[in-house]
């Protein structure tokens, strides 16, 4: 009890110290650093045009029109890319589904009975990231392929020519950081502003 | 596989190894009491700490007292987070308006962030206010991984210590870490990751417009996006270089706000095993033999890098049940390919199999994708990191201290085959430090195998009890999954990772608490026995080295070192394997 009582003073000192230290005054530092140098990126790389807000860069949304670019599918809950909403206390997440679960494969099977209905030209073989969920429920991007696998559709329903889109999708691709790290993607959002820019025929 | 994924992967380990030696020195300087650069800033500091606590820099503490220590400022630490967490709604720094979180979440979270396992049956954004992430999980991210250093630290003074009663001083150790370790990194890394757009702000969530409206369960129109944010990147640095692991936002580095680019990735793998790694580097350098650290972190790359490949060609290889609905499951340029279910497209497969092998052999349990939904030996490969007692790199602190047991072991086993008193840096392992190491080896054991088998085979771990009008369980997934998703939520929180089969719907009163109750153990329960052997081998003395001494700085070391390790391991787990991923994977190709 002796010993105990000899090391409550340092561990409750010591907590308070550290706690204002690390808690308070190292956050706020990288905060003010942040919004000083970075603020762009510290508040969610919005995408402003025309000084209207039109999205995040980082952050996906829902398409299911023939004329946009689709994006993965998104398993957050009330309503796919739903990133917050505190009122369900829902937010990012994935489906969680095993890769035997029987609900996987239907989940994938009707992701590919939608794009052939919106295309029925569509054959196999369907990009992997373009019939799965991705982790976050939130992901901005796509790979090249899926998007490939998109663009006579969109050409269509948009009355444009497929080499037209091809170049923007081209436009629209981000290589690997630094020439090598992570993967080649497409980020869907800012593609399909891009393609609502175009006068529409 | 193409190219670039395995050049990606070696250019991971070359990186981390490059940094081994230079942070391990700088390490060791900062344990030794040695000028390193940082001291006219905070030496002052220090010193004025110091008094405040009524205690002094040189002032030598028993193992007792640096027990005691430990988990009296543990505990405390504990207290808040739950005290934080209970009253929120009515504290300031909460401008999404969030409630109380429940008794049992709190009491789970607390004993998770505490023990530095940061397992999280709560989704971040919509759970915690600005206020808990800060003053509560950020604080404790620092604070556990200083007290895992600490013991650390202590035990490797007992090893070179000389008939004396002192292993140190926990509130020097645990202040040091924190202000000339784990804060200056902490600080590069989080402005590093605001700088690629890892959020950063206070400012409430952001309202943005929806391109193409869609529609809720009920059919409802929703036009707008509304996006969290809040001061994610300073928390996300610490969670990583501190083997913490829990995120910001519910799904943790898969979020693009808590991990946005390849880059960012790359850096929080890096961070990941960065001080683990090194710290092998600081303890040979504290005992007068660098040798003996590097025979440490190889026997740890020896198993690590094996499980590594199998987890990305298995994620790579995908599975048969989506080949056969015609997809393409063929990595190029590109697409990725593989099994994509739960990944994100900017990190791939490559990456994301590369983060969760890290993140467990670590005891860190970020994720960057789901890996609930890998395939099944690709899912196995993180649970038997786990298993193996989070000693492959390991925890910061804990993870070298758990394999310096299982070292200890290893040259008790060798001097049975050879009938002589074994030795380990020249100290004398006897009956007590085995008794000791024993314990260390089985509680984790223990802890997992009951908790998996209660939830298993009772209606609380089903979820049954909950709400039996729907029939919904807790496992969600059906089959061997489902089991695995039991025994990986038991294995990850009895041996302090915190990364989970998210399927398991955890947050309930049963979880929380069984699994608040296997990781305080898992943390507490081991610290004691390691530091009674610190103590124990404090007193002793130093033999020379004779000719039957086993060397510990060569190969044929790190063979056995593996050995032991694998074979408790594997002794322990291939029973519950074989029932979940083994099971599921025959299932799998079975089709």
């Amino acid at each position: 009890m002796n010993l105990i009582g000899q090391q409550f003073r340092p561990a409750l000192v010591s907590l308070l110290v550290l706690t204002l230290i690390t808690g308070i005054g190292y956050p706020l530092l990288v905060t003010g650093i942040a919004q000083v140098v970075f603020p762009a990126q510290a508040n969610g790389s919005l995408i402003v045009e025309d000084g209207q807000v039109r999205g995040s860069n980082l952050i996906g949304q829902p398409f299911d029109d023939p004329r946009y670019f689709w994006g993965r599918l998104s398993a957050t809950g009330v309503h796919p890319y739903n990133a917050f909403n505190g009122d369900a206390l829902v937010g990012s997440s994935g489906s969680n589904l095993g890769p035997l679960n029987p609900a996987l494969a239907e989940a994938v099977q009707a992701r590919i009975d939608a794009l052939r209905a919106a295309d029925p030209q569509a054959t196999p073989p369907y990009p992997a990231d373009l019939v799965t969920a991705s982790g976050s429920g939130l992901d901005p991007h796509i790979s090249p392929a899926a998007a490939a696998f998109q663009v006579r559709r969109v050409a269509q329903a948009r009355g444009l020519s497929e080499e037209q889109v091809r170049e923007l999708v081209a436009q629209y691709t981000e290589g690997r950081d630094l020439g090598l790290l992570g993967e080649m993607r497409v980020n869907v959002l800012r593609l399909n502003l891009a393609l609502d820019a175009i006068p529409f025929k | 596989m193409t190219a670039n994924g395995w050049v990606q992967i070696v250019l991971y380990l070359v990186v981390l190894f490059a940094l081994v030696k230079p942070l391990g020195w700088y390490m060791a300087r900062v344990y030794e009491g040695q000028n390193v650069g940082l001291n006219t800033l905070l030496a002052p500091l220090e010193r004025r700490l110091y008094r405040l606590l009524g205690t002094r820099e040189d002032a030598g503490q028993s193992w007792k007292q640096y027990a005691i220590a430990v988990i009296l400022f543990n505990a405390l630490g504990m207290l808040a987070v739950y005290g934080l967490q209970r009253l929120q709604a009515v504290l300031p720094l909460n401008p999404a308006m969030l409630g109380a979180v429940t008794p049992d979440s709190s009491f789970n979270t607390a004993a998770s962030f505490a023990s530095n396992t940061n397992w999280q049956g709560y989704g971040g954004e919509v759970t915690m206010s600005y206020l808990t992430q800060m003053l509560g999980l950020n604080v404790q991210n620092f604070l556990s991984s200083a007290s895992g250093i600490a013991v650390l630290v202590a035990l490797i003074r007992g090893l070179r210590g000389r008939t004396t009663q002192s292993i140190g001083n926990f509130w020097v150790d645990v202040t040091r870490t924190t202000l000339y370790i784990l804060l200056p990194l902490a600080l590069i890394l989080a402005l590093a990751l605001v700088s690629q757009g890892v959020v950063q702000s206070f400012n409430p969530p952001t309202e943005v417009p929806l391109l193409q409206a869609t529609t809720d369960g009920d059919g409802n129109p929703v036009t707008t996006q509304t996006l969290p944010v809040g001061p994610a990147a300073s928390q996300v640095a610490i969670k990583q270089l501190g083997t913490n692991g829990g995120g910001f936002f519910n799904v943790n580095s898969a979020h693009p706000f808590e991990n946005p680019t390849p880059l960012t990735n790359f850096l929080q793998m890096l961070s990941i095993l960065l001080i683990p790694a090194a710290l092998c580097y600081t303890f040979g350098t504290m005992v007068g033999d660098t040798r003996q650290g590097w025979v440490v972190l190889a026997a740890m790359t020896i198993i690590f890098v094996p499980l590594l490949v199998l987890a990305v060609v298995q994620e790579q290889a995908g599975t048969p049940q989506l080949a056969q609905l015609g997809v393409n499951l063929v990595a190029s340029d590109a697409q990725a390919g593989g099994n994509m279910e739960g990944k994100e497209t900017r990190f791939g497969v490559v990456n994301s199999a590369l983060w969760a092998a890290a993140t467990t052999a670590a005891s860190n349990g970020s994720v960057n994708s789901m890996h609930g939904s890998y395939t099944p030996l690709g899912g196995l490969v993180p649970l038997f990191l786990m298993q193996l007692g989070e000693v492959i790199f390991g925890g910061v602190g804990s993870g070298l201290y758990g394999m310096l047991i299982f070292a200890i072991i290893a040259v008790f086993i060798a001097g049975l085959m050879v009938g002589r008193t074994p030795e380990y840096l020249g100290k004398k392992i006897e009956a007590f430090e085995m008794k000791m190491a024993s314990l260390f080896i089985l509680i984790p054991c223990v802890v997992v195998l009951f908790f998996t088998a209660l939830a298993v085979s009772t209606p609380w771990g089903k979820g049954a009890l909950y709400d039996p009008n729907i029939s919904y369980t807790s496992i969600y997934n059906p089959g061997a999954h489902g089991f695995s998703e039991v025994l990986y939520a038991y294995s990850s929180m009895g041996n302090n990772n915190g990364s989970a089969f998210a399927g398991l719907g955890a947050n309930n009163p049963f979880y929380n608490t069984t699994g608040g109750l296997a990781m305080l153990i898992a943390r507490f329960w081991l610290m004691v026995p390691v530091l009674a052997i610190a103590g124990s081998l404090a007193a002793k003395k130093t033999v020379p080295v004779g000719p039957g001494t086993l060397p510990t700085d060569t190969p044929l070391f790190v063979v056995m070192l593996i050995g032991v390790v694998i074979i408790v391991g594997a002794l322990t787990f291939i029973p519950a394997l074989v029932l979940g991923p083994i099971v599921e994977h025959l299932l799998m190709l079975g089709l």
